[in-house]
């Protein structure tokens, strides 16, 4: 794997894409390295706010050495980040953890997408490299689906919403129902309740999942153990079934968390 | 220009170290700093069997510093010798191996598997405020800290710094324990208990409820602290709390440490540590400073 590094990224564009939801692109030696489903930390210059903040790759040009990074503002920092604009600095650390297994994925098989709010983004650059038959099942809130036609580009898409405003009402299980969807390997991203589903679906269908968890973090390296999430089996680490998301995650198979 | 100093016989190459639970066992860390540039990696807390710590939410931010409440999360003491102690072998600098443990048997059987390791000093964990049994208990009255400073002093074939709460009236009154009961040294402080709520959820952001804070938020308390204990016991000090740059470490210096700790700013900024001992050459180097040692507590 690649040496992380701290470093000063510049800032090629910003806009918003729904309300509270923006995409900005930095150009970063970063992204030479990144992965899909790997994230970074990105630094507030606001000195209160010391930590840096963990955010997925949506999407890595390796060539032009930029990265997309689209994420909810959630508080302070990523309030800081919003006001970002062309041409200005950032400081970001990476390239953290370890993504999605694209090579699971062989040809011939299907492959189920799943995001599910802002856990959409990460699926992106997934979305972008599998090279076999894909199944994209996004889920939102409401009819702010940010970065559908993205994904339109990479394969079928299928959409869920809650308030029912666009495709399935409901969540992408309730998507997945609906449209009958198969699949023989499921990469998946989103809030806690998705992925539990999700994994009791895999399970009971024996079908190997991907899954990206997420849970506060400090350091983003391993080193002090704010993000652990219980393993069912004994973790390489602390030998106590409680593996780092930053470091050994934030990919798990399935059946390795107990969630 | 002489950065090296001194703590019960064991030289440092400079004063700076790591703080426990903020740098792994190096191997993270080793990734942006060498290593060999370090006066002593101070390793995280490891206990006689595996810990696994507190439920998630662990971590919260708050204004200038965090919060943390991990429980001291360890794999025991028998993985940590062969594969911790074992990477640490290969840097040119000092090991310092913090030790916790719920009973004072528990401490006594780490100190005694350490005791043949390549471990240059242990540093105990009596202040730990995250973990419900230990730790704390034996770090909030000076009778319970003298009894197990000596009965560890006893066994230890090591250096032995106590590491102390600032959750406490009179912590002049802990260092003096410590040193009566025959410690080689003691360091300080650890975190201050704090609590942070979600007015939204109407909850305690950490699934522990407090936990400890830490970051450049603390520093003025610490060096306060510093500087008391300076002014009430003989044996060394090392001093730590919010330090993220030369300048705060050299207040420490100043105040009365030996040697200073980098902690939570770790987690901030990777390269902290190594950039704290090049600026603390470059003050030296500015204000002709021959010796480290001459400015070790020259604030009375």
């Amino acid at each position: 794997m690649a040496q992380k590094k701290k470093e000063t990224a510049r800032v090629v564009s910003q806009k918003s894409l729904a309300p509270g939801i923006f995409d900005l692109t930095v150009q970063t030696s970063l992204a030479g390295d990144a992965g899909c489903g790997q994230f970074v930390a990105v630094y507030p210059k606001d000195k209160s706010t010391l930590l840096p903040r963990p955010i997925s790759i949506c999407e890595a040009d390796r060539a032009a050495q930029t990265l997309r990074l689209v994420y909810r503002v959630a508080g302070k920092g990523t309030a800081e980040f919003s006001g970002l604009s062309a041409g200005e600095s950032v400081d970001i650390l990476g390239v953290l953890g370890n993504g999605f297994p694209v090579e699971k994925a062989q040809k011939g098989m299907t492959a189920v997408l799943l995001g599910g709010g802002i856990g959409v983004p990460p699926i992106l650059q997934l979305a972008k490299e599998l090279d076999c038959e894909k199944k994209i099942v996004v889920g939102y809130r409401d009819a702010q689906c940010f970065l559908k036609e993205d994904f339109e580009k990479c394969g079928e898409v299928y959409v869920a919403t809650e308030d029912g405003s666009e495709g399935t009402k409901g969540n992408v299980m309730d998507a997945i129902a609906a449209n009958v969807i198969k699949a023989d390997i499921i990469y998946a991203c989103g809030p806690m309740p998705m992925l539990r589903a999700i994994k009791k679906y895999a399970e009971e269908n024996n079908i190997p999942a991907y899954i990206s968890l997420e849970e506060r973090m400090a350091c983003g390296v391993g080193a002090c153990l704010g993000c652990v999430c219980k393993t069912t089996a004994v973790d390489h680490h602390s030998h106590v079934n409680n593996a780092r998301i930053c470091t050994d995650g934030p990919v798990f198979e399935a059946r390795e968390v107990d969630i | 220009m002489n950065t090296s100093v001194k703590i019960a016989g064991v030289e440092l190459k400079n004063p700076v170290m790591t703080g426990s639970g903020t740098f792994g066992s190096g191997m993270e860390y080793s990734e942006f700093v060498d290593l060999n540039r370090l006066g002593a990696v101070v390793t995280k807390g490891v206990a006689n069997v595996p810990w696994p710590g507190n439920p998630t939410p662990r971590v919260a931010e708050v204004y200038g510093g965090m919060l943390n409440a991990i429980g001291l999360q360890n794999p025991g003491i028998d993985v940590f010798i062969e594969r911790d102690l074992e990477f640490l072998k290969q840097f040119d600098t000092k090991v310092i191996v913090n030790v916790c443990g719920k009973t004072v048997e528990d401490y006594l059987e780490v100190v005694e598997k350490l005791a043949d390791t390549n471990a240059d000093m242990l540093e105990i964990n009596v202040s730990c405020p995250n973990v419900k049994e230990g730790a704390i208990a034996f770090g909030q009255k000076a009778d319970a800290l003298y009894d197990i400073t000596s009965r560890i002093k006893k066994i230890a074939k090591q250096p032995v710094i106590m590491k102390l709460s600032p959750n406490v009236t009179d912590i002049t009154e802990m260092a003096r324990a410590a040193e009566a009961a025959g410690a080689d040294a003691i360091s300080l402080i650890n975190t201050l208990t704090g609590v942070k709520i979600d007015i939204e959820k109407r909850k305690f952001v950490l699934a522990n409820k407090t936990g400890g804070m830490s970051g450049p938020a603390i520093k003025p308390i610490a060096v306060r602290m510093v500087w008391q204990c300076a002014n009430a016991v003989k044996i060394p000090i090392i001093g730590m709390g919010g330090i993220a740059t030369a300048e705060d470490a050299l207040e420490f210096l100043m105040a009365g440490a030996t040697a200073v700790a980098v902690g939570a700013m770790n987690f901030v900024n990777p390269y902290t540590t190594t950039e704290v001992a090049g600026g603390i050459e470059q003050f030296m180097e500015k204000h002709g400073i021959e010796d480290i040692n001459e400015i070790i507590g020259c604030v009375k």
